[in-house]
């Protein structure tokens, strides 16, 4: 079995899917020449030519603009937008053009892309290069939306985003390019979207989690069970369309949830399963659902502050138990009891 | 002059004609309250989108405006379906999902218009470069009006067009106002054509009420495009009939200067004066077009106010690809 950092995961799926297809072709700014800037796309420019893989200006709607032009006649494109703040100059061209053309055409034309971008933090990038930011896209049908943090998900999933006849936002923690990991080369590997995964199994509280959250709810998974709490966790792996199933499956069995998210509190992606655990399992749970989250503030640059805007394993681990030993839900770190 | 052949300039005419009967036609209707939605007309620009899709095979790519009707009748699209799509019943050329400004058709190369104005030059980059990748033949071009030419993304696809010499022609409809503000307010630089000479390609400006100057100018930019030549601009100057929508007050523009461009600049009477001083179609056949148009437009709305609507069951349709 192969060990490879993400981001060269990363590269191998995109360079598997080119040799198998011609029609993906990649496009974004230094993808080509410079092999991206967090080396997600070395070598291909060598292997497939300045024809299937393409530098583009710094001109973020011109490039997923021409990437849903490509998508309705005939290519696959991989776009990469550095950092998945720049979605902000280009939503139009993926929420109301990529997630909608399917539906307006009554089905005419598929919008077969992947928007692939760098999320979170933990690199010392500051506020505006370092926000997880899903939630622009999970109020938008239409599209799909990914996130990864390992070798082998990163390989598998972007594969399958590839491959899909839909629009797919792929999000990379760009502090998990350089995590090294087992992954399976070739078919064999690729992971389905909308398929959570069980990653440790369980009893008294299942932690969902998604993208780089996921290490720290192992973290977290592994010291409770020395607090004699046993946990389950769940990668999401896809928001769009999500698993509820293997979520509720879990949830219905162990009876509590913590999610935990790299977003502000206010308006994160855990919203969307908590709110659907809280309707579909409320008679059965022990504790009420739980959001375990970033506080409402910016992503600071200061590394202290940094590291203590992030979730860590030593912070799960005291919010779970706090919610296995009293059945509420304990106020995050930053906000005083009342 | 034209190197189009007797026939083509009959059927031309005839795709004018049809154009604004239609819109005529649907401009009663929508006062009359028969239209649900939202409409923006067509009349008074016929000789832009005609001029421009008698340029076009199928294999080529029209990226639409949401002043969507006129072009995808020029483009051949069924007009049966397009009324019932603006009529939003279930056998409407997009089943009722996309409506009056989006309609799409792959067959006849008609893309749905993208509503953020100007990204159709974005998205036409994306089809010219797929067309020179799989060796379609095929050329994209962008349809936009003036009220499009300041957003970035025009900026950013006319530069990546130009750097990757796409087969792409954009076509900016000037109609004298991006919705209710003067392009005359609006665009700095002294004129929308001679933004492409900052990027490096060719620039014209024409009189759309002249269905000859635009077909010229736009078989010209094809051409340049087929042959690998790289991207054009084209900025067709035409005055729209109605508002901006129906409905609208006008209150922008005085009350005479629609009525004046129908006494000056109808692009309809201009061809007809043309074609029968130089004798190459008579009064009586272009008469019997309008005869046959007026006919045409009676069915179609006939129909389409007739048809069903989309079964409540087809609700969540067409929202993926794949089933999830």
């Amino acid at each position: 079995m192969p060990r490879m950092r993400m981001n060269q995961a990363i590269t191998a799926a995109i360079r598997d899917e080119m040799a198998e297809d011609d029609t993906v072709v990649v496009l974004g700014e230094d993808v080509a020449a410079a092999g991206g800037v967090f080396k997600t796309s070395v070598g291909l420019l060598d292997e497939f030519g300045p024809n299937r893989v393409r530098d583009t200006p710094i001109s973020e709607m011109a490039i997923l603009g021409a990437a849903v032009g490509a998508a309705t006649t005939g290519l696959r494109p991989v776009a990469e937008i550095m950092f998945v703040e720049f979605f902000g100059v280009c939503l139009d061209q993926l929420v109301t053009q990529a997630a909608k053309l399917h539906y307006l055409t009554a089905g005419a034309v598929t919008v077969p892309m992947v928007a692939r971008a760098s999320v979170g933090a933990g690199r010392g990038f500051g506020a505006t290069h370092s926000q997880t930011c899903e939630t622009w896209f999970t109020a938008t049908p239409g599209l799909k939306i990914v996130s990864v943090w390992d070798a082998a998900g990163a390989y598998g999933l972007l594969r399958s985003a590839i491959r899909d006849d839909n629009p797919v936002v792929f999000l990379e923690p760009k502090c998990a390019y350089g995590n090294r990991g087992d992954m399976v080369r070739g078919e064999e590997g690729i992971l389905p979207l909308g398929e959570a995964a069980v990653l440790r199994s369980g009893d008294e509280v299942t932690l969902l989690s998604l993208g780089q959250m996921v290490p720290v709810a192992l973290a977290a998974a592994q010291m409770l069970e020395a607090e004699g709490i046993s946990a389950e966790v769940v990668d999401l792996r896809t928001l769009r369309p999500w698993d509820r199933e293997t979520v509720l499956t879990s949830v219905a069995r162990t009876r509590r949830a913590v999610i935990v998210e790299e977003n502000p509190a206010s308006g994160g992606w855990g919203h969307e399963p908590a709110s659907v655990i809280g309707a579909e399992l409320f008679g059965e749970l022990l504790a009420p659902v739980h959001r375990v989250t970033t506080p409402d503030v910016p992503v600071p640059f200061s590394r202290e502050l940094e590291l203590n805007y992030l979730p860590t394993p030593e912070y799960v681990t005291s919010q779970v138990t706090s919610l296995c030993n009293t059945a509420r839900s304990p106020h995050p770190w930053w906000e005083e009891p009342s | 002059m034209a190197t189009q052949s007797r026939t083509e300039l009959l059927a031309a005419y005839r795709t004018m004609a049809t154009m604004r009967a239609f819109e005529e036609r649907m401009h009663i209707e929508f006062a009359g309250g028969g239209v649900p939605g939202f409409v923006h007309l067509y009349a008074g620009q016929e000789a832009s989108a005609a001029g421009v899709c008698a340029n076009l095979t199928d294999h080529d790519v029209l990226l639409n405006t949401h002043r969507a009707h006129g072009p995808a009748i020029a483009r051949g699209a069924d007009i049966f379906a397009v009324a019932k799509e603006i009529y939003c019943r279930g056998e409407g050329l997009c089943r009722g999902r996309g409506g009056s400004a989006h309609l799409h058709d792959t067959k006849n190369g008609l893309w749905a218009a993208n509503s953020g104005v100007g990204s159709g030059v974005a998205l036409g980059c994306g089809a010219a470069l797929a067309a020179r990748t799989r060796g379609t033949g095929g050329i994209a071009v962008a349809l936009v009006g003036d009220g499009a030419v300041n957003q970035g993304v025009v900026s950013e696809g006319l530069n990546l067009a130009s750097i990757w010499k796409l087969p792409l022609v954009v076509v900016v409809e000037n109609n004298g106002y991006g919705e209710a503000t003067a392009a005359g307010y609006a665009i700095a630089g002294g004129g929308i054509a001679r933004r492409a000479e900052a990027f490096d390609m060719p620039g014209v400006q024409v009189d759309g009420s002249d269905y000859f100057a635009v077909f010229e100018a736009a078989a010209a930019a094809a051409e340049r495009a087929r042959r690998g030549k790289g991207p054009s601009l084209i900025e067709v100057e035409v005055t729209r009939f109605f508002g901006h929508f129906e409905g609208d007050a006008q209150t922008y523009r005085s009350r005479d200067e629609a009525e004046r461009a129908r006494r000056e600049r109808d692009c309809l009477a201009n061809f007809r004066r043309t074609v029968v001083a130089e004798g190459i179609l008579d009064a009586g056949e272009l008469d019997l077009v309008d005869t046959d148009v007026a006919d045409l437009i009676d069915r179609v709305y006939a129909e389409a106010e007739a048809a069903p609507y989309p079964p409540d069951d087809e609700l969540m349709e067409f929202i993926y690809a794949d089933s999830l």
